[in-house]
């Protein structure tokens, strides 16, 4: 698996770090009160099979966050984005 | 029929001509008191229990493809309970109990080896981490012994005690710890809740769940509607897919885990031995291929393979422990896909749909537990309440704070 990053070019795996889902988004409030929103950002994850919007970290390249969109069935690399357009 | 001595004895004088098929192949029913999704050693464990210890009426275990497909047949075959917190300390304990007398249990040999379990420590701290992990396994009476360097060296001369990086100081040793031929505990439960009247129904693979009012009524299959009075799910690496299909959502990455297998070597390691420096454990089968493996590739996938930095991650900490290993070839390696939950904890509880149970999360420690995971469930779905062991392995304990996190990562699945 080699992720294209839109600074450095294609680059291997091992350059990057994975951060997870970047679908989930953090609850406004910012509140201290644990509730539904926050145990939905924190913990529970859509996990579905097929292509997957992710986050990761090119600490070894140009420390950039992207954004890659990637096939679970394949790992495909579908599209990769720098995650500050996306914010 | 039984298996024993003597049976092997007739058979052979008899041309082997007499073996009939482990179990039956039905026809799914309409109906089942229980279905289980999956056939994987949870599943097929869950299944034995609830006929051998529940009065349930009948039960059907569906699984999509052939029994023991998934991670229990993928997995490094290793069996402990080297745990710290107590939320896992009795529960893996019992694990280990009920491997101690499986094959009398189900009358089948899983070749369960107590070849014993060694953690190599490389610094105080972390010899002082052990030895409070050894302590709390004592004061839950399991056993648990702190090897020095000598004694150590004394019975494995093969490690690189003086690695520049990484000096071995000594070890944890678990001497109930070992390994179990994983394809036999799938066949193996399989052949005793066959023989207890549960119908296994392979190549049937679940597709939606059917609700009525809030309740579980049965589920759609690619052979057909099967009703179900209660439903337990026991398919983790699918564990979020087949939860959708019930509109939950779980705190659940699936993740992929290589293991790899050396060509056949003459008898050279007879324990296991995990590196403590980096992620690597090792064990060799009694075909003499080196069993070993290391972390998970780190990123979601349901793909089953994995990429080659992880390979090369694995094969550094092995050639960290133990150089000697650099001239065999590594001839297989394959990945299964593990459910990691955001404590590195696993999920056995009931869900808020009505009549559906959830056995999941087995990050990937899941093959050890088998025995106990399979005989809790099984108690769960029968008595509708947690069997006493496994109390702290709640859907609900991400949002109520009362997470157990063996590692101290928090919620970071590719890290546990």
């Amino acid at each position: 698996m080699r992720i294209a990053c839109p600074y450095c070019g294609p680059r291997g795996l091992e350059e990057f770090l994975y951060h997870g889902d970047a679908s989930v988004r953090r609850p406004e409030d910012g509140g201290a009160v644990p509730d539904q929103a926050w145990t939905d950002y924190v913990y529970l994850r859509e996990n579905a099979n097929g292509p997957h919007r992710e986050l990761w970290y090119h600490h070894a390249g140009c420390h950039a966050w992207l954004v890659v969109t990637r096939d679970l069935r394949s790992h495909d690399i579908l599209g990769v984005t720098a995650a500050r357009d996306e914010a | 029929m039984r298996y024993s001595a003597l049976t092997v004895l007739t058979q052979a004088l008899r041309g082997h001509a007499g073996w009939r098929p482990a179990w039956r192949n039905p026809a799914p029913a309409p109906d089942y008191d229980v279905v289980i999704v999956g056939g994987g050693g949870h599943g097929l464990a869950t299944a034995y229990y609830l006929a051998k210890h529940h009065n349930v009426g009948r039960i059907g275990l569906l699984e999509k493809s052939w029994l023991g497909n998934g991670s229990v047949g993928r997995n490094t075959t290793i069996i402990r309970s080297n745990y710290l917190l107590p939320g896992n300390l009795p529960f893996y304990e019992l694990s280990m109990k009920l491997w101690e007398g499986l094959e009398q249990d189900i009358n089948y040999n899983a070749m369960v080896s107590q070849r014993g379990v060694f953690n190599i420590y490389h610094s105080d701290p972390q010899r002082d981490a052990y030895a409070r992990r050894g302590n709390a396994m004592r004061l839950h009476g399991i056993d648990a012994e702190l090897v020095d360097r000598d004694a150590l060296r004394q019975r494995i001369p093969y490690l690189d005690y003086d690695n520049a990086r990484f000096p071995i100081q000594g070890a944890l040793l678990q001497k109930r710890g070992g390994t179990v031929r994983h394809d036999a505990v799938a066949w193996g439960y399989a052949r005793a809740a066959d023989r207890l009247g549960v119908d296994i129904i392979q190549n049937c693979e679940v597709t939606g769940i059917r609700q009525e009012r809030g309740k579980v009524i049965g589920v759609e299959t690619t052979r057909g509607y099967i009703g179900a009075k209660k439903l337990g799910i026991a398919v983790a690496g699918a564990s979020s897919l087949v939860a959708a299909m019930a509109g939950l959502r779980l705190p659940i990455e699936s993740h992929v885990l290589q293991a790899f297998v050396s060509e056949a070597l003459k008898p050279l390691i007879d324990t296991v031995i995990t590196f403590g420096a980096g992620h690597f454990y090792i064990s060799q089968s009694d075909k003499g291929g080196l069993v070993f493996g290391g972390d998970i590739d780190g990123y979601n996938s349901y793909a089953a393979r994995g990429n080659l930095p992880t390979i090369e991650d694995v094969c550094e900490g092995g050639m960290a422990l133990m150089p000697m290993i650099g001239r065999a070839r590594l001839v297989r390696h394959w990945g299964g896909i593990m459910d990691m939950t955001m404590d590195g904890s696993p999920i056995i509880d009931r869900t808020p749909v009505e009549n559906l149970f959830l056995n999941a999360g087995w990050c990937y420690g899941g093959f050890k537990a088998t025995p106990a995971s399979g005989f809790c469930f099984a108690h769960l779905i029968a008595c509708e309440t947690p069997h006493k062991v496994a109390t702290f392995y709640r859907l609900d304990r991400f949002a109520s704070g009362r997470l157990i996190d063996e590692k101290g990562v928090g919620a970071q699945p590719n890290l546990h």
